[in-house]
C-alpha cells in the first residue's frame, strides 16, 4: 500500500514561502513525476513527504494515516537522492544491508533480500566494492537497491538520473520504469526535464514557484495544456507561442502551435518566414524560422528530412485544429 | 632540453637550504651520539674521555627511568584520549547552527595561543592552588576538603592542563572535517532509520577517521617532548617525571651531559616506536 494524500500543505523558509497550499493526491502504485524549473520547490516537496523537513501548516496522509508528525523512518519510505548518498566507508553489500540492520532483520533475511536485489539490479559482483570504486550508473543502482530492500511503501527520486552522461540516463530511464512495471510500488520522481517525466510518469504533476499548474497523464498535459505555462513547459521541442494580432484573429491573447502541427512549404502559406538553422536528426529536422513577424523565432518538426538552405523564403501553414488557444489570464480558451 | 639545464639550477638554488636544514638536524644528532659515548661532566672536570656504553647501561638500570617511560605513555594517552574524546564533541557542537557562532568558535579555539608555561602557570596558581585557586573555592563551597591538585592528583592535573592547551587543536581539525560531511548522508541515514546515535557511529565517526588520524599522528609527535608545564607546576616531583624530564635532570641538574644524551637516544628510539605502532593501527586508514 502507499497512497499520500496532502491536504493544503504550506512550507516557508522563515519569511520566504516556497509552497503556498497545495493540495495532492497520488494513488496506490502510481509513478507520479514532479516536474517543473529550477528552484521550482520540487525538492522541498518530496523532502516534506520523506519528513526530511516539518511542514508549516496542513497534512500529510500516508494509506489515510496522519503521518504529518511521524518521524522520516517510521513512514515507510524509501528516498533516493541525487547525490547517491552513498555510505563512502562501506561496502555495496553493507550500503544496501544498512536499512535492514537498522530494522533488525534477521541476517538470513538480509542476504536473502541483498542477493535478490543485486540479481535484479546487475551488482552481483560488486557486492565487495566500495562505492568510490564504481561507475555513475552503478552507484545509482546501489542506491536504488538500498531503498528496494525496505520494502516501501512508496519510492522517492529526486533528480536521481540528473549525474549520469546521456546514453546511462536513457538506459536508467528505463530500468526505474522497468522496476516500477515489477514492483507495483508507489513512486514519487522529481525531475526538471520533461522528457524524462513524459517518458516515465502515469501521472505528472507540473509546478511553478510552488504551486501546482496541472496534473493529469503525459498525453493530457500534451494535448489539454490547462494554461500557457504548462503549454510552454511540456513538449520538445517547446510549443510556439504567438500573441499580438495573429492571436486576436483567433480570438485569444495568445494561441500556441506544436512545431510538429506546422506544414511547411517552399512556394506557398500562411505565414512567410526565412529559414535560420537546421538541426537534422535524421528520423525529424527542426526548423528554426526567423521574420516570420510572429515570435522571435518559430520552431517547426519536419518528419525525415526536407531540401532549404540558410536564408531561403519558407512558408509555414499551422493546423488550425491543433491550435491552443489562451486568454489575458494565460488559462486556455476552449 | 632546458629540463636538464634547468634542473642542475634547481639543484643549485635548493642546496642552501638542504645544507642548512641538513646541519640544523645533523650537528645536534650527531653531537648527542658523540656525548652520550663519553664521561663529560662539565662542572667536575669536563671531559674525561671515552666509555663505550656504559651511559647506556646507567641510564636504563636507573630506578628513575621505566617510571619516567611509564609517565611519559600516561600523559601522551591519556591527553589523547581527553582531546579526542572532547575534540568530537564540541566539533559537533560548533558544527550546529547557533548564535555567536564565530565568537564561540574563537574562545574554543584561544587556549592555543596561550604559551605553555603562561598556562601552565596560570592553571597552577589560579585554578589549582589548594588555599586560593578556583577550584579549592569550588570545593569549598561545596563543602568539600579542598584537593591539593599537584601533589595529590599531579598525573591527572598535568593531563587536564596539557588536555586545556591542545583541544582547540584537536577540535578545529575534527570540526573543518565534519564540515565536509555530506548532508544527504546523514538524512539517507535517517530515513534508513538510524537514530541519532546511531548516525554517528555508522556515518558521522567512520567520516571522521582520518582527520582523527592525524590528530592522533600529531598530537603524539609533540606531547611526547612536553617539557614547560611539567617545569613550572609540578618540576617533575610526584611522579610526573617524564623520559623528556628525566633527560633534563640528568643534564642541567646532575650536569652530567654523557648519561644525558645516552637517554636522549632512548628518547628518540621511543618516539619511532611510538610512530612505527600508531603507523602500522591508523595508517590503513591514512592510504583508503
Ligand atoms: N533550507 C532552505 N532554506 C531556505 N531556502 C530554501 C531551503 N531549501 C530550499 N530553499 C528555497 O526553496 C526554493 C525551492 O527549492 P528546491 O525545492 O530545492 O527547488 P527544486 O528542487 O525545484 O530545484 C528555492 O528558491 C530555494 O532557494
Ligand atoms: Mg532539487
Amino acid at each position: 500500500m502507499g497512497q499520500i494524500k496532502l491536504n493544503q500543505v504550506t512550507k516557508s523558509f522563515g519569511d520566504v514561502n516556497v509552497i503556498p497550499p497545495l493540495d495532492l493526491t497520488i494513488e496506490d502504485g502510481e509513478f507520479t513525476v514532479f516536474v517543473g524549473p529550477s528552484g521550482c520547490g520540487k525538492s522541498t516537496l518530496l523532502r516534506l513527504i520523506a519528513g526530511l523537513e516539518d511542514i508549516s501548516s496542513g497534512q500529510i496522509q500516508i494509506d489515510g494515516q496522519d503521518a504529518t508528525n511521524v518521524p522520516p523512518a517510521k513512514r515507510g519510505l524509501a528516498m533516493v537522492f541525487q547525490s547517491y548518498a552513498l555510505y563512502p566507508h562501506m561496502s555495496v553489500r553493507k550500503n544496501i544491508a544498512f536499512p535492514m540492520k537498522m530494522a533488525g532483520i534477521d541476517e538470513a533475511e538480509q542476504n536473502r533480500r541483498i542477493e535478490s536485489a543485486a540479481k535484479a539490479l546487475n551488482l552481483t559482483d560488486y557486492l565487495d566494492r566500495r562505492p568510490g570504486q564504481l561507475s555513475g550508473g552503478q552507484r545509482q543502482r546501489v542506491a536504488i537497491g538500498r531503498a528496494i530492500v525496505r520494502e516501501p511503501a512508496a519510492f522517492l527520486f529526486d533528480e536521481p538520473l540528473s549525474n549520469l552522461d546521456a546514453a546511462l540516463r536513457v538506459g536508467m530511464r528505463l530500468e526505474i520504469s522497468e522496476l516500477h512495471k515489477r514492483l507495483k510500488t508507489t513512486m514519487i520522481y522529481v525531475t526538471h526535464d520533461q522528457v524524462e517525466a513524459m517518458t516515465m510518469a502515469d501521472k505528472i504533476v507540473v509546478l511553478r514557484a510552488g504551486n501546482i499548474e496541472q496534473v493529469g497523464s503525459p498525453l493530457d498535459l500534451y494535448h489539454n495544456p490547462r494554461n500557457e505555462f504548462v503549454a510552454g513547459f511540456i513538449g520538445s521541442p517547446k510549443m510556439n507561442l504567438v500573441t499580438g494580432a495573429e492571436a486576436q484573429k483567433h480570438g485569444a491573447t495568445t494561441v500556441g502551435i506544436r512545431p510538429e502541427h506546422i506544414d511547411v512549404s517552399t512556394t506557398e502559406g500562411t505565414w512567410k518566414g526565412r529559414v535560420g538553422v537546421a538541426e537534422h536528426l535524421g528520423s525529424d529536422t527542426f526548423l528554426h524560422i526567423h521574420d516570420t513577424g510572429l515570435a522571435d523565432l518559430v520552431t517547426v518538426r519536419i518528419n525525415g528530412d526536407i531540401q532549404v538552405s540558410h536564408g531561403d523564403d519558407i512558408y509555414l501553414t499551422p493546423q488550425l485544429d491543433k491550435l491552443h488557444k489562451f486568454g489575458a489570464d494565460g488559462l486556455r480558451i476552449n | 632540453m632546458a629540463t636538464q639545464h634547468s634542473r642542475s639550477a634547481a639543484r643549485l638554488m635548493m642546496a642552501p637550504a638542504v645544507i642548512l636544514l641538513l646541519g640544523w638536524m645533523l650537528v645536534p644528532l650527531i653531537m648527542t651520539l658523540t656525548f652520550s659515548f663519553k664521561k663529560y661532566l662539565p662542572l667536575r672536570g669536563g671531559d674525561l674521555g671515552w666509555v663505550g656504553f656504559e651511559n647506556y647501561t646507567r641510564f636504563v638500570t636507573s630506578s628513575a627511568f621505566w617510571p619516567s617511560v611509564v609517565a611519559t605513555l600516561a600523559i601522551v594517552g591519556g591527553v589523547l584520549v581527553i582531546t579526542i574524546g572532547f575534540g568530537i564533541l564540541l566539533a559537533i557542537l560548533l558544527n550546529q547552527p547557533m548564535w555567536g557562532q564565530g565568537i564561540v568558535r574563537i574562545l574554543v579555539i584561544a587556549p592555543f595561543f596561550v604559551m605553555p608555561t603562561v598556562s601552565a602557570l596560570v592553571w597552577k596558581n589560579m585554578f589549582m592552588d589548594p588555599t586560593n585557586g578556583l577550584l579549592s573555592h569550588l570545593w569549598r563551597f561545596f563543602g568539600a576538603e579542598p584537593v591539593s591538585w599537584l601533589s595529590e592528583a599531579s598525573m591527572t592535573s598535568i593531563v587536564m592542563i596539557v588536555s586545556w592547551q591542545w583541544l582547540p587543536f584537536a577540535t578545529l581539525i575534527l570540526l573543518t572535517a565534519i564540515q565536509s560531511l555530506d548532508s544527504e548522508q546523514l538524512e539517507a541515514a535517517e530515513m534508513d532509520g538510524a537514530p541519532t546515535f546511531k548516525r554517528f557511529l555508522y556515518i558521522t565517526l567512520p567520516h571522521l577517521s582520518r582527520a582523527i588520524t592525524i590528530v592522533l599522528l600529531i598530537q603524539t609527535i609533540f606531547l611526547l617532548a612536553i617539557f614547560a608545564e611539567i617545569f613550572v607546576t609540578t618540576g617533575g616531583a610526584f611522579g610526573t617525571r617524564t623520559l623528556t624530564y628525566l633527560i633534563f635532570q640528568r643534564v642541567l641538574e646532575a650536569q652530567n651531559v654523557g648519561l644525558g644524551s645516552a637517554g636522549g637516544v632512548y628518547a628518540i628510539i621511543l618516539a619511532n616506536i611510538v610512530a612505527i605502532f600508531l603507523m602500522r593501527i591508523v595508517g590503513k586508514n591514512l592510504d583508503a
